[in-house]
């Protein structure tokens, strides 16, 4: 329960995650499955980020000439967040151009509802 | 002979470079260069094959001259180079052998994103195959999903827009859980080159509180790579995905796409956890469970299925059931086994789909069976593939199919009782499942000519709907032929698949011999 509290950043996060999850594997509204996903990719980032921070560091910018280590936080967490965010984005943007493609030939944003028209077009 | 170390990250540079380019070229030239691009990557793979099976041992191809715990890495040994050239022959043929239904099946203004897509798709699967580093895997298998989304809905239609939607949701379920799975590796070793973290891994005390993270973080990369290469419970979006996109594009997601992503699996096993630790944990015990499971409900999907192309479909998913029961068997064998079967499975796959393809175009473009009556006579070439790739898949000797079996059955045969019985029972059952399902296609297919005017009362109803699809309406149209010559390459596509098959059953001591290294090299 200590580590819990301690590591709260990290509970939030995967908190986060299983909500976005959630959230993209069960509803059926288009638009709040890319929500989800947003949400959960997020979840991620922040883990990430909370796992990259170390107390009282700063970020790797060498100023007033200090080399030493240990002032210092691994600058690839941060990295790694940044690509992360590259690929959700051009996810959330392919995703999001599909959603107009169905809506505008189905004129609903519900999968399953899109799954019955569907049926009775018998394609 | 040094510079043939550079072969792989060339390779995976030019099929980039290819896709840039591509986008900017009327795609005639699109396609010459699409083609050349397999071509080359098939022979700098071939090279790079020779290469290292002289060498003895695998390499590792710094990129970027930074060393090893900040670089990022390409490692290549026999198994990963053969694999590569594998892929692009398969590669090759499926694109040659749809490239007649191009036309149909792509707006011609949209054909040269198709080049675009599949360049894209056969680079993250050559990163995905070198790659020594967990993070750019992950970026690879993005680029893979997105690629592999566009050539399912390239053919415009609302059927391809909505398998599309659902293979992107449950892809991005599972590279999300992917990514938290590699996050938490990180987080416990310190790494991302899989080297060094199985070095860490290997330095982990027992009693430090990190082995329950750490088997969470493999429990997350096993489960988000099972999802995305349609493991029984998570196969809900392959029928549609593989049933509806054009012909070389079911041939490429279905042969190529989810073995590229069990490679990384294969690759996560060995190269970063270790094999023993995994096999040690329980995770291949669930797998082992769920490949039996997929094995027989794939199966069983594919025997109601009244149209051909979904019922190869979900053939795929009983024979992705395979490769996880071999992975479950939990020895090096086992591996061995469900590496031969995803060349096997990758061989005949590709075949079928573009031999159903053939068959459905001489009767009147439609997919069900009651029209598929006779197809075979029709469209001779085609109906033979489609019997190659039936019986190879069935387990007939002389295929393929039937030493992936034989593999299987002789691993399973030395197990400890609680795995060899019901791999054992279940191997049998899904062969008898499998010869009903593709039997009963070839019977039909092969039904003679003269039968059709008996069941011209039937037949009637289905051809009258499919005439006034095609706009045609009410005239009973009169089946039309296909000759070889007609489509020269087609047929001499199909030629290839099936010498390829035979060759994949004929030399398999060789090709069991050449895994083997390859997995010695691997670790």
């Amino acid at each position: 329960m200590g580590n819990l509290a301690a590591n709260y950043g990290e509970a939030i996060a995967m908190i986060l995650f299983v909500i976005g999850f959630a959230n993209l594997l069960l509803h059926p509204n288009l638009i709040k499955k890319i929500i989800g996903f947003n949400i959960m990719d997020s979840g991620m980032y922040l883990f990430l980020a909370e796992k990259g921070y170390i107390n009282g560091r700063v970020a790797p910018i060498v100023v007033d000439g200090v080399t030493d280590v240990n002032k210092y936080i691994n600058p690839i967490p941060s990295g790694l967040v940044l690509t992360g965010i590259v690929v959700s984005v051009s996810v959330t943007a392919l995703m999001l151009s599909l959603t107009v493609r169905l809506y505008k030939r189905y004129h609903s944003l519900n999968l399953d509802e899109i799954s019955k028209q569907l049926k009775k077009e018998g394609l | 002979m040094e510079f043939v170390r550079n072969f792989p990250a060339i390779s995976i540079l030019a099929c980039m470079f290819a896709a840039i380019i591509s986008s900017g070229l009327p795609r005639k030239v699109g396609r010459v260069v699409n083609y050349s691009l397999i071509v080359l990557v098939g022979i700098l793979s071939l090279t790079t094959f020779i290469y290292t099976l002289n060498l003895g041992e695998s390499v590792v191809y710094v990129m970027g001259m930074f060393p090893a715990p900040w670089g990022n890495e390409i490692r290549f040994g026999v198994l990963e180079s053969g694999m590569a050239l594998f892929f692009s022959i398969i590669m090759a043929l499926s694109m040659w052998g749809g490239r007649h239904k191009m036309k149909d099946e792509v707006a011609t203004d949209k054909e040269f994103l198709y080049y675009v897509l599949v360049d894209l798709l056969f680079s993250s699967l050559l990163a995905l195959i070198y790659t020594n580093d967990l993070f750019t895997a992950y970026v690879f298998v993005e680029i893979n999903t997105i690629a592999a989304c566009g050539l399912i809905m390239i053919r415009q239609n609302g059927r391809t827009i909505e398998a599309a939607v659902r293979y992107m949701v449950m892809s991005l379920l599972g590279s999300g859980l992917l990514l938290l799975g590699i996050m938490m590796t990180y987080d416990i070793t310190g790494h991302l080159l899989m080297s060094n973290i199985k070095e860490a891994i290997a330095t982990i005390p027992p009693t430090g509180g990190y082995v329950e993270p750490l088997l969470i973080a493999i429990t997350l990369m096993v489960i988000g790579l099972c999802i995305k290469s349609a493991l029984f419970p998570f196969h809900s979006w392959l029928p549609d995905a593989y049933g509806y996109s054009t012909v070389s594009s079911a041939a490429i997601l279905s042969s190529l796409v989810s073995k590229g992503y069990i490679f990384l699996l294969i690759k996560i096993f060995y190269r970063v956890i270790g094999f023993d630790t995994i096999a040690n944990s329980k995770i291949l015990n669930v797998l082992f469970i769920f490949g039996l499971i997929a094995m027989i409900s794939g199966s069983l999907s594919a025997i109601k299925e009244n149209d051909i192309r979904r019922m190869i479909a979900f053939s795929s998913v009983a024979q992705i059931g395979y490769i996880y029961m071999g992975f479950g068997m939990g020895n090096e064998f086992g591996m061995i086994a469900s590496i031969f079967h995803i060349l096997s499975h990758a061989a005949t796959k590709s075949m079928l789909f573009i031999s159903a393809i053939g068959l459905t175009d001489v009767s009147h473009g439609s997919r069900k069976f009651i029209d598929l009556t006779g197809s075979a006579h029709r469209n001779k070439v085609a109906g033979v593939g489609f019997l190659v790739g039936s019986l190879s898949m069935v387990g007939f000797p002389l295929f393929s199919g039937f030493i992936s079996k034989l593999q299987f059955m002789d691993v399973a045969s030395a197990l400890s009782y609680s795995k060899m019985l019901p791999a054992l029972i279940v191997l049998g059952i899904s062969t008898i499942l499998n010869a009903i399902y593709f039997m009963k296609t070839v019977l039909r297919i092969y039904t003679p000519l003269e039968k059709m005017g008996a069941n011209r009362a039937q037949a009637d109803v289905a051809t009258n709907t499919v005439a006034s699809r095609v706009g045609i309406n009410g005239v009973v149209v009169e089946p039309d032929f296909i000759l070889f010559k007609n489509e020269k390459i087609y047929g001499i596509v199909i030629i290839l698949f099936i010498a390829l098959n035979v060759a994949l059953g004929v030399c398999s001591n060789s090709i069991i011999a050449w895994i083997k290294t390859g997995l010695e090299m691997f670790s």
